[in-house]
């Protein structure tokens, strides 16, 4: 298991799995810092 | 006789699709472009073996249940991949819309293509020439091979019917990348199956004018200074030969065309319009998206159908759906763009307000794409995975236990059936299936949801959704009681 706490982490979500804000919402409470975030879609 | 204050009510009297099977155009989605652009060649030979034929698209059961032929259900009894499990005596007609091959198509984009940018090869494929022939066409200026060759080093983007060259489509502009011939080609594509779906909405009646169309589609229409200026909908009306109408074109990405239902029936409600249609052409940028998925699971590429949509909205006929304009939901700033999150406030949340439950809808028509399509590329189910967040919601509600989830999936979802063409896959697959069912068949209650993901365009990180409730008409109860006195 990675630990996120004090970790620069990148978000790359699926609409139709798990999107970006919900990815970053995880990081966060985990301790880490979001840098950049992006939701794909491909449908 | 119509109660006092309901003539206004909106009813969804029918909704056709137009399906045209272009393989000659898969080159020409966004995907395989770029990726042909890359490697070469000997990718565009390989996409080229591994199209369907007109038969195997036809005889493809997700297709026959967008025509109508097949109840979306039944799906479940076939066994999957179903692209290996042909329809015999398939139809191209069905109550829920028409099926066209190529040479029809490219015939209809000559008759479509008001700014003469269209060329065709000389001499061009029979079938091509006997379709134009039907239109009573010779069709646009013809250009010998070599001539066709220079047209597309000069930026022409080609097109093909049966592996053989067809034609081209000229730029508009040298200077203006929104009237580059890729992205006209693409417009067109979207005018033409847009209008091949309004022809046949309208002629199958009642003869009555349209005072509105309303488009749905996610194409942009406009030129460098205007990229988005849209109105599609009124140039779909134009080749579809209607006169009198008006037009706007309604934008949220997939949902797009929920958008655009509940501001027809809105238009209707209020008395601005007698009779609006909502109106979508097909995404030509999306043929051929997962090909690579497609390929590697060694199956033909599925993602070889443009699908137009025309959906007619008028006055309460006291026989047709009701447009449940009190339960139209647009998503909002704020409330959340996770699938939880959109599923409460697009589902729950506007069946509270009518103190209604999630048990209360017979089947949600959620995104309807086709897992064929979507699963060997790594997207899984698309339809099953947004069941599976109403089964959690009704779980945490306490109308369903938990063991119970995979049956509420069952008995008020469906299977995917849907090309993944965007806005067309989103909830409006099912209208002609919901019409039956809520006409003709037991059902009450149909609850359509569609997600639009507007953060694709780089200017918001929000998502978007929309949803409204078609309910039998209090009409129909009415009708044993009348027949037996």
């Amino acid at each position: 298991m990675t630990e996120l706490n004090g970790k620069l982490v990148l978000c790359l979500g699926e609409r139709d799995g798990v999107p970006a804000p919900s990815l970053q919402a995880c990081v966060e409470s985990a301790g880490g810092e979001v840098v950049y975030t992006e939701t794909q879609c491909f449908v | 006789m119509v109660a006092p204050n309901t003539a206004g009510r909106p009813v969804v009297r029918a909704t056709r699709f137009a399906l045209a099977h272009v393989p000659g155009l898969v080159l020409s989605g966004s995907k395989p472009r770029r990726e042909v652009a890359h490697e070469g060649d000997a990718l565009r030979e390989r996409l080229r073996t591994h199209l369907r034929s007109y038969a195997e698209a036809l005889a493809y059961p997700p297709n026959q249940v967008m025509l109508g032929n097949l109840a979306p259900e039944v799906l479940r009894g076939i066994e999957r991949p179903w692209h290996r499990q042909p329809v015999a005596d398939a139809r191209d007609e069905g109550p829920g819309g028409r099926f066209v091959d190529a040479a029809t198509f490219y015939a209809w984009l000559a008759r479509g293509d008001s700014a003469r940018l269209l060329r065709l090869a000389d001499p061009p494929p029979p079938p091509l020439a006997a379709a134009l022939a039907a239109l009573g066409s010779d069709g646009p200026p013809r250009l010998a091979p070599d001539a066709l060759a220079q047209a597309v080093r000069e930026g022409a983007e080609p097109f093909e019917l049966d592996g053989a060259p067809a034609g081209v489509l000229l730029p508009a502009h040298e200077e203006d990348e929104s009237l580059a011939a890729p992205v006209l080609l693409e417009n067109l594509a979207a005018k033409v199956s847009g209008a091949l779906a309004l022809r046949d909405l309208l002629d199958r009646g009642p003869d009555e004018p349209v005072d509105h169309l309303l488009g749905c589609g996610e194409e942009a229409v406009g030129d460098r200074y205007q990229r988005g200026g849209g109105n599609l909908a009124k140039a779909m009306g134009e080749l579809a030969g209607l006169e009198g109408s008006g037009g706007t074109d309604v934008k949220s990405f997939c949902a797009g065309p929920v958008h655009a239902l509940v501001l027809a029936g809105a238009l209707v409600a209020s008395g601005v319009a007698r009779r609006v249609v909502v109106v979508g052409g097909g995404s030509l940028a999306k043929l051929g998206m997962k090909f690579r998925g497609h390929l590697d699971a060694g199956s033909p590429i599925l993602e070889d159908v443009l699908a137009g949509v025309a959906i007619d909205v008028a006055r309460d006929d006291g026989r047709s759906p009701v447009l449940r304009l009190d339960s139209a939901t647009f998503h909002r700033l704020g409330s959340g763009s996770a699938a939880h999150q959109l599923a409460a406030s697009l589902s729950r949340a506007p069946l509270r307000a009518l103190g209604l439950g999630l048990s209360d809808v017979d089947r949600y028509a959620v995104e309807l794409h086709d897992p064929d399509v979507t699963e060997p590329a790594g997207s899984g189910d698309v339809p099953a995975t947004n069941y599976r967040v109403l089964a959690a919601l009704a779980v945490q509600e306490g109308e369903l236990a938990r063991e119970d989830m995979p049956r509420f999936a069952e008995e008020r979802g469906l299977p995917g059936f849907s090309p993944t063409q965007g806005h067309i896959a989103s909830a409006i697959p099912y209208l002609p299936h919901a019409v039956a069912g809520l006409t003709t068949g037991a059902m009450r209650r149909v609850q359509l949801v569609a997600k639009g993901s507007l953060f694709l365009g780089r200017m918001t990180t929000e998502g978007d959704g929309a949803s409204v409730l078609l309910e039998r008409n209090p009409g129909l109860a009415s009708e044993p009681k009348e027949a037996s006195e």
